[in-house]
Formats: C-alpha cells, sequence, structure tokens
C-alpha cells in the first residue's frame, strides 16, 4: 500500500520537475541560426571550393599529377618566340598558353594536395561552399581564359612549330648525317682535302645546335628553382619545409576569396 | 445577447443562425492561435525558433497550414467503408462542436442555457468516440483500427473518474447548469471551487441560495485534488500527450487519423484543438470561475457599461481557457507518452478510487455543512 502512494508521490513529483525543466527552457536564447540569412563563422583555412587564378598559371600541370581523384585536366599548347605571355606574379615568365584547365568540383575529394605543388600558388581553396547545380555538367569549373577558337588556335600554332622544329631537326640530322658521309668519303678519298670539307659540315651542326633549346619543354627550364620544390615534400630531412609551403596558399586563399565573392 | 442580435439584424431565422455560428468563429480563430503556440512553445521549450519565414516571426504559419490542407488531395482508400469514412471527421467535429454549446462564454452569452447543462456536456463529448471507431474502422488499416480501440478504451477508461469530479462539483452547488456553478463563484478570486468554493452566501438564477461560509475553507484540498484529476482526465480524453497512445506516431503512423488528408484530416485536426480548449474551458467553468473576474469587480461597472462587463467576462473565460491550453501543450512537450498499461493503471487504479472517495468525503461535509 505504501508502494502504491510513493508511486502516486513520484508520478507527480518527476512530471513536475519535468515541466520545470522546460518551463526554464521556455526562456533560455535559442541555438538556431537562420541560415540562409546568417551563417556559421567558417573556420580559416578552410577547404572548400577550388579557385585558380589563371592570372598566374603557368600551366605546369603539377596540380593535375597531384590530384588523387584526377579531377584537374589540363591542356597546354606552346606559345611561339614571337608571342609574350608576360610574367606571373611570383616572376616566373609564362610560356605555354593553357588550352584548357578544367576542375571537376563533383570529383573533387577537397583534400587540397593540389594546392602545395603549384610553383605560383594560383590554384587555391576558397571558403565558398554553396555551390550547388541543378546539372551535373555544371560542376565542372572551366578556368581556361581562351576561347575554344582561340584554344584551338593555339594548339594548331604549337603544334606547326613543333612539326617544323622536327622537319628542321630531321633536316639537320640529315644534313650531319650527308656531311658525315661526305667527310668520311673525303677521308677515304683525300686525307689531304679535309679543309674543303669541314665548312661544310659545320653549317648543319651550328642549325642543329639552335633548335635545341627549343625542343626542351620551356616550362621545365624556367621553373628549375621552384621545382624544386616540391619533391622538398618527399625528402625525409627537408620535410620542415613543407609546412610553410601549406601555410601560404591557404592564407592566400582565404585574402583572396572576398575578392572572389 | 439574442435579443441583442435579433434587433440589430430583425430577421429571427438569421438570428439563429449567426447566434449558433459565434462559438464556430471563436474555434475557428482559436484554432489558428493553438497551431501556432503549439509549434512556437514547442520550439522554444527545446531552445529552436519555430517556424520564422511566413510573416514576421513566423505568425502567418497557421494560415498557411491550413490553405496547404485545402489543397490537398482528398483520398478516400479503395477498401474503406466510404460511408462511414466520410462521415467521421465531420461527426468529430460535430461533437466537439455541440459541446460548445454550452460553455457559457460571458453572463450575457451562453449557446444553451441548458438546466442540465454537466449532463449534456458529458454526454455529447463521449459522441467523439463513436467518430473516432467509425474512423478507425472505416479506414479498413491496421494502424488505424489499432489506433481507434485504443482511443476507445482511453477515453470511456476516462470518462469515470472525469464524470465523478463533475458529481463532487453538482454535489456542491446543487446544479448542473454552467451558469449556476460559475455564479457560485462570483466575487473575487478566493471564491473560486479550486480555493474551496463560495465563501458567502450566493443566489442562483432559479432563486435558490447556495448558503456559504469561509468555513468552506475545508473543501479546498479536496477541490485542488478534483481539479488536478479532472485536467488528467481531460488531457486523456483529448487524446493529448501523454496520454496519446491512440495517435502513437512511433507505434501507429497516426493512428486512428492514419488514412485522412486534406480538409478531412483537417476537420480531426480542428477537433482534437476543440476538445482542448472545451476540456481547458470547463476546467475554468468549475474550479476557476469561469467568466468571473479574479478581481469581482469589473470596469464596465465603473464606467457604467453593461456591454463591457459582457466583453470583460468573455476574456476573462478565454484568458483561462488559453492559458489551460497552454498547460496541455507544456505537458505534451514535456512527458513522454505513457504505455498502455500505465495509462489504464492511472485510470482505473488511482483516478477513479481517489475521485470516489473525494465524492464521498464531499458529500458528507455538504450534508454537515
Amino acid at each position: 500500500m505504501s508502494g502504491y502512494f510513493k508511486d502516486i508521490y513520484a508520478g507527480i513529483s518527476t512530471a513536475l520537475v519535468g515541466m520545470r525543466i522546460t518551463w526554464n527552457h521556455l526562456f533560455v536564447k535559442n541555438v538556431t541560426i537562420q541560415y540562409p540569412d546568417e551563417k556559421h563563422d567558417i573556420p580559416e583555412r578552410v577547404r572548400n571550393r577550388l579557385y585558380v587564378n589563371m592570372d598566374d598559371c603557368i600551366g605546369c600541370d603539377q596540380c593535375a599529377k597531384a590530384c588523387p581523384v584526377n579531377c584537374i585536366t589540363i591542356e597546354t599548347a606552346k606559345a611561339l618566340p614571337e608571342e609574350e605571355l608576360g610574367e606571373t606574379s611570383t616572376g616566373n615568365r609564362k610560356r605555354l598558353w593553357v588550352t584548357q584547365f578544367d576542375i571537376d568540383i563533383a570529383k573533387c575529394c577537397f583534400c587540397g594536395l593540389c594546392v602545395p605543388p603549384c610553383p605560383t600558388e594560383c590554384i587555391f581553396m576558397t571558403p565558398v561552399f554553396e555551390f550547388s547545380e541543378y546539372n551535373r555538367e555544371d560542376l565542372i569549373y572551366r578556368f581556361s581564359t581562351l576561347t575554344p577558337e582561340e584554344a584551338a588556335e593555339k594548339t594548331e600554332n604549337a603544334e606547326r612549330a613543333k612539326a617544323e622544329a622536327e622537319a628542321k631537326k630531321a633536316a639537320a640530322a640529315e644534313a650531319k648525317k650527308k656531311a658525315a658521309a661526305e667527310k668520311a668519303a673525303a677521308e677515304k678519298a683525300a686525307p689531304s682535302e679535309q679543309a674543303g670539307g669541314a665548312p661544310a659540315a659545320d653549317a648543319p651542326a651550328a642549325a642543329a645546335k639552335d633548335t635545341a633549346p627549343k625542343q626542351d619543354d620551356a616550362p621545365k627550364q624556367d621553373d628549375a628553382p621552384k621545382q624544386d620544390d616540391a619533391p622538398k615534400q618527399d625528402d625525409a630531412p627537408k620535410q620542415d619545409d613543407a609546412p610553410k609551403q601549406d601555410d601560404a596558399p591557404a592564407a592566400d586563399a582565404a585574402s583572396t576569396t572576398d575578392n572572389n565573392g | 445577447m439574442e435579443s441583442l442580435l435579433q434587433s440589430l439584424l430583425g430577421d429571427n431565422l438569421l438570428t439563429v443562425v449567426l447566434y449558433c455560428a459565434l462559438p464556430l468563429v471563436f474555434i475557428l480563430l482559436y484554432a489558428l492561435l493553438a497551431i501556432l503556440g503549439e509549434v512556437k512553445i514547442s520550439a522554444w521549450m527545446q531552445d529552436r525558433l519555430g517556424p520564422m519565414r511566413t510573416g514576421p516571426w513566423g505568425i502567418i504559419q497557421p494560415i498557411a497550414d491550413v490553405f496547404k490542407l485545402l489543397q490537398k488531395e482528398d483520398i478516400t482508400p479503395a477498401k474503406a467503408d466510404k460511408v462511414l469514412f466520410n462521415l467521421a471527421p465531420f461527426l468529430s467535429f460535430m461533437s466537439a462542436y455541440a459541446a460548445f454549446a454550452v460553455i457559457p462564454f460571458s453572463s450575457q452569452y451562453v449557446g444553451a442555457d441548458l438546466n442540465l447543462g454537466l449532463f449534456y456536456l458529458l454526454a455529447i463529448s463521449s459522441l467523439n468516440v463513436a467518430a473516432i471507431i467509425m474512423a478507425g474502422w472505416a479506414s479498413h488499416n491496421k494502424y488505424s483500427l489499432y489506433g481507434s480501440m485504443r482511443a476507445v478504451a482511453q477515453i470511456v477508461s476516462y470518462e469515470v473518474p472525469a464524470a465523478m469530479v463533475l458529481v463532487i462539483i453538482v454535489m456542491f452547488v446543487g446544479s448542473l447548469n454552467l451558469q449556476d456553478i460559475i455564479t457560485a463563484q462570483s466575487g473575487p478570486i478566493w471564491n473560486w471551487m479550486v480555493f474551496g468554493g463560495p465563501k458567502q452566501d450566493v443566489v442562483l438564477a432559479s432563486g435558490e441560495v447556495l448558503s456559504a461560509s469561509w468555513a468552506n475553507l475545508i473543501f479546498l484540498p479536496f477541490f485542488m485534488a478534483s481539479f488536478v484529476m479532472y485536467y488528467i482526465a481531460g488531457l486523456a480524453e483529448t487524446n493529448r500527450t501523454p496520454f496519446d497512445i491512440p495517435e502513437a506516431e512511433s507505434e501507429l503512423v497516426s493512428g486512428y487519423h492514419t488514412e485522412y488528408s486534406g480538409m478531412k484530416f483537417a476537420m480531426f485536426f480542428m477537433s482534437e484543438y476543440a476538445n482542448m480548449f472545451l476540456v481547458s474551458a470547463v476546467v475554468a467553468v468549475l474550479f476557476f470561475g469561469g467568466w468571473n473576474s479574479p478581481f469581482g469587480v469589473y470596469l464596465g461597472d465603473a464606467f457604467g457599461a453593461p456591454w463591457l462587463v459582457a466583453v470583460e467576462q468573455f476574456g476573462w473565460l478565454a484568458i483561462k481557457g488559453l492559458f489551460f491550453v497552454f498547460v496541455m501543450i507544456w505537458v505534451r512537450w514535456t512527458l513522454p507518452r505513457l504505455r498502455v498499461d500505465q495509462l489504464m493503471y492511472m485510470s482505473w487504479k488511482v483516478l477513479i478510487p481517489f475521485s470516489f472517495g473525494i465524492a464521498l468525503v464531499v458529500g458528507f461535509l455538504v450534508v454537515i455543512l
């Protein structure tokens, strides 16, 4: 019987305890953030939407190589010698037309691994996180500043230049071969006549020497000091440098996104 | 009030229709307020904001809800018993609305000033059970049927203590007329039933004199307990949490109105909210002086404007009723749902013995004093 009354007492008193808690919560400040109107403060150095500052991009393809999910596609075309592409803000000379720089943000895993290798710090992650699209195609961001026609033209130019260079090289090789053959023939015929055959053999060799630097990839030569920085991360003794590289683009991202909205 | 309307309109039929429609207007307006109150109070209790996008602070939300419900497709399940299925929501609302006929909104307005007011109230509000079992059975859905079975078991159980509490008040006042019960509590706040009833003699409308004195203070604990018991029983009869076993959404989808949509669902909804106010108004009438001002005086008397007195009286009843509706919402967002056996235990083993005991003691005291 006492259990019965105890139960009733417990029932009423515990109900009142709960009622008091909810009553007090009536006057507690709400915790709702009315999202589209007000937003959470985003921590600095967040990794969200990628952005590429094409003014600084030299088309070195380092970011695309670093990407673990292959969401960056870069196509470049070598600029003709008479074309002047200007310099990046870090002082590197641009030698490639970036005909295609696509980031499929739908594939992006927001790891940020593309940011540190960039020699000019032109690719970075912004705090923008609202970029939903109705169409998945719209999530492929095309950063190339060239129109498709321009891109096609530049590619064609580069190919033509390459073909010309190759033809020249082939011709030079041919001439060299010819010269060597002539030389051999001359030697065979009359060793005393060597002085007459020499200039003929030198000319093609000089031509081949001229084309040689152009055949190398332009950025590799130019970026040689900068490119050394990227592998530093892999090097065990120099690893303390790596975080420093991380910091720079992130801080850059925070400052630049204000402009990008 | 009726004569006022008649003098204004001059038409007998129109007068009657308008006179009957006044509580409906009140119910509709109150329901909008109660829906908003429900969402807002629950939100504040959970440190949220509640609806904020419809109008300033979301105050137009209930109107938006009503329009949404109006636009919804009115579905009748293929296997349902069409007649009963379509009739149930209207019967449910009708029972709630019909009960408003005897609620005295002020000394000048009561739909039907019945001498058997309380008896009528008990009888007509039990009709809701019929509507619920109709809905549950006609839906041809196991959840609906379970829900309606639970609802009926619950309402039938809780009607016993509720009726017993009414008997206690009726024994004390000696009248089933709600206006008489309110008149008995006229004067300042200490004359309310919950504080032991009138402390001086009261002349009822019938001319009978209800003799009373400060000795009535002895009733205070009994009436206080009766009030709590009636309120609990009322909560159970309106199927509100913690007694929402018939609609237990975690077990039964939505109970007896699972299959309802659109306007018919809205009717059940309206009937639930109307019943909430009905229970609250009855609590106010029986224990908190009905339309009596807690100060015992009215501004209208001071200004010599009888119409203002009537308006004030309506205001006091509305305030008291809405307060108890607020308590219902407060309870709903505080307490978890009872188990079926706990529910039955509470009714049959706690409320009923206590109400019988109190009825016995009060009966003796009424005879002695």
